[in-house]
């Protein structure tokens, strides 16, 4: 049993997703995606024990041997993306059942929970896959079902949100497929580590350039790094709360994951930045898509939106560290990854209660919640402490990071963008805050949101805190993971 | 009981003591009770970690390690003495003088202003007792935010436009100036940790140090170096409780002691004195003395009056500090009680105006020692140690700053230094004068004495604390000097 986990992590949401629909009731769907869905986290807890205890584990599907059969390797990178995103994708669909029953039409929302575990199993299965043709079909998977799940939204220009996000999507997955197709005929191989081996030979062709670029682009429109970032908060604002708080803690991490897995392990450092001028091109982009967005999130009515850019600007520190090309800034990077999930994470569960009671997440809805929904206003303020990086939260353990990468290569002006980019980020926060903590609501009185959206958010929060606090963990799996990528360590 | 555990103790008492206020919103009295009874076991944590220090005990706790080479954790040294003694000792007097103002004044919300009190003086303690840069900078930002509900506790369009102020200058600059400065430090020497003699010592150049210097003067914005002062006048808009305590006492105090620590334990006062540009920080803060003093003289709101006053007090220190001389260095910890006593004071007799004649302005003050006789009395103490006149606790730390200026024949410093005096002694001795001896310009509509006696009580208590530390200064000077390594 403990043998096919790897499979298992993927597997198992995979074949759940159908048998939702069997069941009809919603209520019983959602306990049983729940329940498989803690099943999934407690492989991936269990696949970062293994992988810590016994390094890296290669799975060969249908006994089938690498190169040749499909492979699954979980290294300690994938381990821990694996794990943050089976775990973020639990404790959102712990709340799932009552905010989908508030903005889900009734006869829709057992397609819900099965869209929901079908994404989840995609993005899982890009995650554990070994095989660069693997991580397309999987793709293809994810990105499907998150469409469907945007386009469930009430609002009509959901749909269009959903289309445009397809358009765009489906592009940037061709871009990849088009990448893997070029280097499956430089290498004949498809295996990721194989390709990594045999790469080397054929490094100095047009077409491995063609491949990187293509892959690279395609990536980038996945993460939606500016400035193809253009789908994303559409998407993000008007998919239904719960498919907004998922999607925005899990899939942007895993096409960082790709983009990492591509540069690093079948590229290689030195090809991707030694050769290319990547760097030049990742940090500009990285440095506008933080400040532009963060700006624009000032001023946004719609506080999904306003949350939706600022996951632009976020994404604009991860590239940020990957560009940097030091072990170091890959550091910053990965515990961004994971810490911002949870912060987003966290910043949507609270809008998705705001939506619950009051009906929207427009700046007016927020006024007076300090007094009508105390709980869910101080969540959101703790968690948008961590936005901006207030020390003893995780994003002050991600800034921290990514400075010290900064300075230790002398990149002064990288410095101030960064802490501009707080700053930026304390005035899209405070505007909120401030409207909660003045306003006067227009219905006085209590009206906090229901436990079952209370815990997973607070959850959340406590989180953002813990991992502030307690690093080990995550800047432990995060230094060794980017020592190893960068051609030292021992990947533990 | 051992030293250590009263540290531990020192940090535990507030926070509990803040929840504790929380629950107990229904009942007032209980919850003032708790409030007293919160700052006086406080105050007495303190003093054992001072006994502990002084027989020489060994004091320190890791709470938890953050990353590699940083953690949280405590220990103390004679400053952080210095300022835990009197944020936490003043905080009783503030207490007492507090519910007679909050129930005086018929403020709403009272329970948030008390929590959020013994909030803040948690955060003090934690800025106090930090043993590393690191520890500071997080409680310093606790500070910043758990005082943001009390600058805006009026909830009116003028309080919020003080809170923006408040809130956008203390946290811009921390994070634009002072955490990059803090990582830099990190990333030179690889620990936070203070250290007798400095950490920063051959790791670093003097050009980039004086670069690193301005990140810390500036980055410290509570300390309120022009340009970055204007969050103090903006801060007056709260309750007067507050202003008296936090922004003359324990959140300024907060920002100067932070200089301090940084000067004598990050950058050390020897390495310091090697650095070209480093009196560039003394002419700023000698800068800000005299335009504060100049500012405050065309004041007409008293509060507004005694916040520059206090910018420019504050500068004493940090000029001090900046000179580098052993006296300066004792005279900036010295000026830490003395300010914090008259300026207490100063305020007390504000809010304690404002209760019983409804009066907020200079102008409105005169005949009003008549009325008023020990607030005014009070008020004159607080401004002659603002002056620095014996026998007031003005006079011994002013005496150190000027000695400081001769031993390392600085006379900027000493030219600051008396034109302060002239500055201070123009604004606050026509009030003095004007309270007693010029006529009511009219009758009050409703005639007045005094304002409630737990305010009169608190006001004649730092009056007499600011008379006294004239004459008993002796032990808080020999635990000063040895932050400097001992009298030489």
């Amino acid at each position: 049993m403990l043998a096919h986990l790897p499979i298992l992590q993927v597997i198992l949401p995979f074949l759940a997703a159908p048998i939702c629909l069997i069941l009809r009731k919603p209520k019983l769907a959602w306990l049983f995606a729940l329940i498989v869905s803690a099943a999934a986290l407690a492989v991936s807890g269990l696949l970062l024990q293994q992988v810590y205890a016994g390094g890296v584990i290669s799975y060969e599907l249908g006994g089938w041997a690498p190169p040749w059969g499909i492979e699954y390797r979980i290294d300690l990178l994938n381990a821990y993306v694996l794990l943050v995103v089976s775990s973020l994708a639990t404790i959102v669909l712990l709340g799932a059942h009552t905010s989908v029953q508030k903005e889900i039409e009734a006869h829709k929302q057992t397609w819900f929970y099965s869209l929901y575990l079908l994404c989840f199993a995609g993005l899982l299965g890009i995650v554990a896959t070994g095989d660069a043709f693997n991580v397309f079909v999987f793709l293809e998977i994810s990105s499907l079902s998150t469409y469907a799940l945007i386009a469930l939204g009430r609002d009509r220009r959901a749909l269009w949100a959903a289309y445009q996000y397809l358009i765009m999507g489906t592009i940037g997955a061709t871009f990849i497929l088009i990448g893997i197709g070029f280097l499956y005929m430089m290498t004949g191989t498809l295996n990721m580590n194989d390709l990594a081996m045999r790469i080397d030979a054929v490094e100095s062709t047009t077409t491995v350039l063609a491949a990187f670029g293509f892959i690279v682009v395609g990536t980038s429109l996945k993460l939606a790094l500016f400035p193809l970032h253009l789908w994303l908060p559409n998407a993000y604002t008007y998919a239904p709360s719960m498919v907004t708080a998922f999607i925005a803690a899990t899939a942007t991490k895993v096409a960082v994951y790709v983009l990492i897995r591509f540069l690093f392990t079948i590229f290689g450092e030195s090809y991707s930045f030694g050769r290319h001028p990547l760097a030049e091109i990742l940090i500009p982009l990285a440095i506008i898509g933080l400040l532009s967005a963060s700006t624009v999130s000032i001023s946004q009515p719609l506080i999904k939106r306003m949350l939706a850019y600022s996951s632009v600007a976020q994404i604009g520190y991860i590239v940020l560290g990957i560009g940097m090309g030091s072990a170091l800034g890959l550091t910053a990077s990965l515990l961004h990854v994971f810490n911002h999930a949870m912060m987003k994470g966290g910043l949507f569960l609270a809008l998705a209660a705001v939506t619950y009671r009051m009906g929207g997440s427009e700046i007016g809805h927020m006024r007076g919640l300090a007094r009508t929904m105390p709980l869910t206003f101080w969540a959101f303020v703790l968690g948008g402490l961590s936005l901006i990086g207030v020390p003893l939260t995780v994003g002050f353990v991600s800034k921290w990071y990514l400075i010290l990468a900064a300075i230790e290569l002398g990149w002064w002006p990288i410095v101030i963008v960064v802490l501009v980019g707080s700053l930026l980020a304390v005035l899209y926060v405070g505007r909120v805050v401030e409207t909660g903590w003045f306003g006067e609501p227009e219905k006085p009185g209590r009206n906090e949101a229901p436990p079952s959206l209370l815990i997973p958010l607070w959850i959340l929060i406590a989180a953002n805190f813990y991992f502030g606090i307690d690093t080990r963990l995550t800047i432990g799996v995060a230094e060794n993971a980017a020592a190893w990528l960068m051609g030292g360590g021992s990947g533990l | 009981m051992s030293a250590n555990l009263a540290l531990i103790l020192a940090l535990i008492v507030p926070l509990v003591g803040t929840v504790v206020i929380a629950l107990l919103g229904r009942w007032p009295n209980i919850r003032e009770a708790a409030t007293m009874i919160t700052a006086i076991s406080l105050f007495a944590c303190v003093i054992r970690v001072l006994i502990g220090y002084t027989s020489g005990e060994a004091i320190g706790i890791e709470v938890v390690t953050l990353y590699e080479g940083l953690s949280i954790s405590f220990n103390t040294e004679p400053l952080s003495i210095l300022f835990a003694m009197i944020a936490s000792g003043l905080w009783i007097v503030t207490s007492v003088y507090a519910v007679g103002y909050m129930r005086g004044a018929g403020e709403k919300n009272q329970t948030r202003f008390f929590t959020c009190f013994a909030l803040s003086i948690f955060a003090a303690m934690g800025v106090a007792f930090s043993a590393n840069l690191l520890t500071l900078f997080i409680f310093y930002e606790v500070l910043t935010l758990a005082t943001f509900p009390l600058v805006t506790h009026k909830g009116d369009d003028k309080a919020k436009a003080g809170g923006r102020t408040y809130l956008g200058i203390l946290m811009s600059t921390s994070i634009l100036f002072l955490l990059p400065a803090i990582i830099w430090v990190y990333a030179l020497t690889g620990t936070l940790d203070f250290a007798q003699g400095g950490i920063l010592a051959g790791t670093i150049g003097p050009a980039a140090s004086t670069v690193l210097l301005a990140l810390f003067l500036f980055g410290v914005a509570k300390a309120a170096v022009m340009p970055v002062h204007s969050w103090l006048p903006a801060a007056m808009v709260a309750p007067t409780p507050v202003s008296a305590l936090l922004h003359a006492v324990a959140v300024v105090k907060a920002g100067v002691f932070t200089l301090i620590k940084v000067v004598i334990y990050i950058f050390g006062t020897e390495f310091l004195i090697d650095v070209p540009l480093e009196s560039i920080a003394v002419y700023i803060a000698g800068f800000t003395i005299v335009a504060a003093s100049s500012i405050a003289l065309m004041q007409t709101n008293i509060k507004r009056l005694l916040a520059y006053s206090t910018i420019s007090q504050l500068s004493y220190i940090v000029m001090a500090t900046m000179a580098l001389a052993p006296f300066s260095e004792v005279g900036a910890a010295m000026h830490i009680a003395a300010h914090a006593f008259g300026k207490i004071t100063l305020f007390f007799a504000a809010g304690a105006i404002y209760v019983a004649a409804k009066k907020t302005e200079v102008g409105q003050l005169n005949g009003i020692g008549r009325r008023m006789p020990i607030t005014m009395a009070a008020f004159a103490i607080g401004a002659l140690s603002m002056i620095g006149v014996p026998p007031t606790a003005g006079f011994v730390s002013k005496w150190f700053i000027i000695a400081g200026a001769y031993q390392l024949e600085n006379y900027f410093v000493l030219a600051v230094m008396v034109v302060v005096t002239a500055l201070n002694a123009a604004y606050f001795l026509p009030i003095i004068f004007n309270a007693f001896f010029k006529p009511e310009d009219q009758a009050p509509a409703k005639p007045h004495g005094e304002a409630p006696w737990t305010m009169v009580a608190a006001l004649a208590t730092t009056a007499a604390l600011t008379l006294l530390f004239f004459l008993f200064n002796e032990p808080v000077l020999e635990l000063e000097y040895s932050i400097v390594g001992g009298k030489s």
